[in-house]
């Protein structure tokens, strides 16, 4: 990751949305002012879609003072992606997690993958961009494949896994430090089977709603993914047990 | 020895929450040091893996540590505090060059498990096991809680504090 690829490298960091986003370009020659817009287009995306500022669209459609259709056209978009992650998760991707509109659970993974379309979009071959945790990775790091550490949902110093590989999303979604927020909208109650769930696919606008839908479904999550084909995913359990799909092998020599 | 405290539900605290976690006991299954002999000799402080419980000791002394790092980031590294919290100790280095924070990373962070997985999306996303050493357990980016974690956040404010960066 270091050497003589990462002189050409750019690299920033940037707080929104309550967390901390990375854009992590590897490939050489791309302009400073891509980064720039792609940060701009983060904020843009929090000012729009919070549901923490009365006067974003999303608070203002929420409340009916704003019509769909006088919305910008990314609030569509998104609503429309939202409600065919919802029929593709059998309902347990929901908008409406207590009943109110809140996108919260697909409007981050869906900035990122943005973000990162606008750096390819600007010539970059080679960057990842982090938000939270959430990954979109697009091509190599130049040297070789990106090296993605899952953290230990029991212990945020740890490392459960490690994926590695070029053009792809990786998305956790776990059990909140301060209580359980992810909810089976079905029933209201909240998710405990899994202390975490990893999704890995290509899109992470997909990826991040699988892994909050199947963070809800519980136990059953890993055979659902498993019938899904362009996903893996790795559970881990309460207990720390892990259970992952076939593609997610556990090397023979798994001991240290 | 593994206890499981899951708090009632809290409320929906959407983007901010969606990858915290929470965190029972320490597991030690032979845990390998993660990024870190380029830290440690920055002067980071050490922590061994495993024994956060023990007291991963807060280092005020640790302001800038200078760009020495093996790790050839450019800029200045600041280390933010160690905030302990219920779960465990979190502290995180920032790189800054001029006014822009150019890298987090995380001060001490081991692995667990040599469960790893290589994917292919362009044939599909097709894993592979690769067996972790303490070497190549390095990671460029971590997908987890640790980022949207109010240690995390502290942390990181704690050394932007300290690079003066608003």
């Amino acid at each position: 990751m270091t050497g003589p690829a990462a002189a050409a490298a750019r690299r920033q960091v940037e707080r929104c949305m309550g967390t901390v986003f990375s854009l992590d370009v590897r490939a050489p020659g791309v302009p400073a002012a891509a980064m720039t817009e792609a940060v701009r287009w983060l904020h843009w995306v929090d000012a729009t879609f919070s549901t923490y500022r009365d006067d974003s669209e999303i608070s203002r459609l929420g409340r009916a003072e704003l019509e769909l259709a006088d919305c910008s056209p990314e609030v569509r978009e998104v609503l429309e992606l939202a409600e065919r992650l919802a029929a593709g998760t059998d309902g347990y991707f929901s908008v409406y997690p207590q009943g109110v509109l809140d996108p919260s659970g697909v409007v981050k993974g869906w900035a990122i993958e943005r973000a990162s379309d606008l750096l390819r979009r600007a010539g970059s071959t080679s960057h990842c961009v982090n938000g939270g945790g959430d990954v979109q990775c697009v091509g190599g790091t130049g040297s070789g494949d990106w090296r993605i550490g899952i953290a230990d949902p029991h212990d945020r110093s740890r490392l459960a896994a490690v994926v590695v590989g070029a053009d792809l999303a990786v998305a956790t979604s776990g059990i909140a430090e301060r209580g359980c927020h992810v909810l089976d909208p079905h029933d209201g109650t909240a998710a405990t089977e899994l202390a975490s769930l990893t999704v890995v696919g290509a899109s992470l606008s997909v990826v991040d709603a699988y892994a909050t839908a199947g963070l809800a479904m519980g136990r059953d999550a890993i055979g659902w993914l498993e019938r899904l084909s362009g996903y893996e995913a790795l559970a881990i359990l309460p207990d720390g047990e892990q259970r992952a799909t076939t593609g997610f092998r556990t090397p023979a020599s798994a001991t240290r | 020895m593994k206890r499981i405290v899951l708090s009632v539900l809290g409320t929906v605290i959407g983007l901010v929450g969606l990858l915290s976690f929470k965190s029972h006991g320490h597991t030690a299954v032979g845990a390998t040091q993660l990024p870190s002999a380029a830290l440690n000799r920055t002067g980071a402080p050490a922590t061994s893996p495993g024994s956060s419980s023990t007291g991963a000791p807060p280092d005020p002394s640790s302001s800038p540590t200078g760009s020495a790092s093996a790790t050839s980031k450019p800029g200045r590294n600041y280390d933010g505090s160690a905030v302990e919290t219920q779960y465990g100790t979190v502290q995180v280095r920032v790189a800054v060059t001029g006014t822009k924070i150019t890298d987090v990373s995380f001060l001490q962070l081991t692995s667990t498990d040599d469960r790893s997985a290589y994917i292919n999306s362009q044939a599909g996303p097709m894993l592979l096991q690769e067996t972790l050493t303490a070497q190549s357990a390095k990671v460029d980016v971590i997908s987890g809680a640790t980022y949207t974690s109010e240690g995390y956040l502290q942390s990181l404010q704690s050394a932007l504090d300290q690079a003066g960066i608003k």
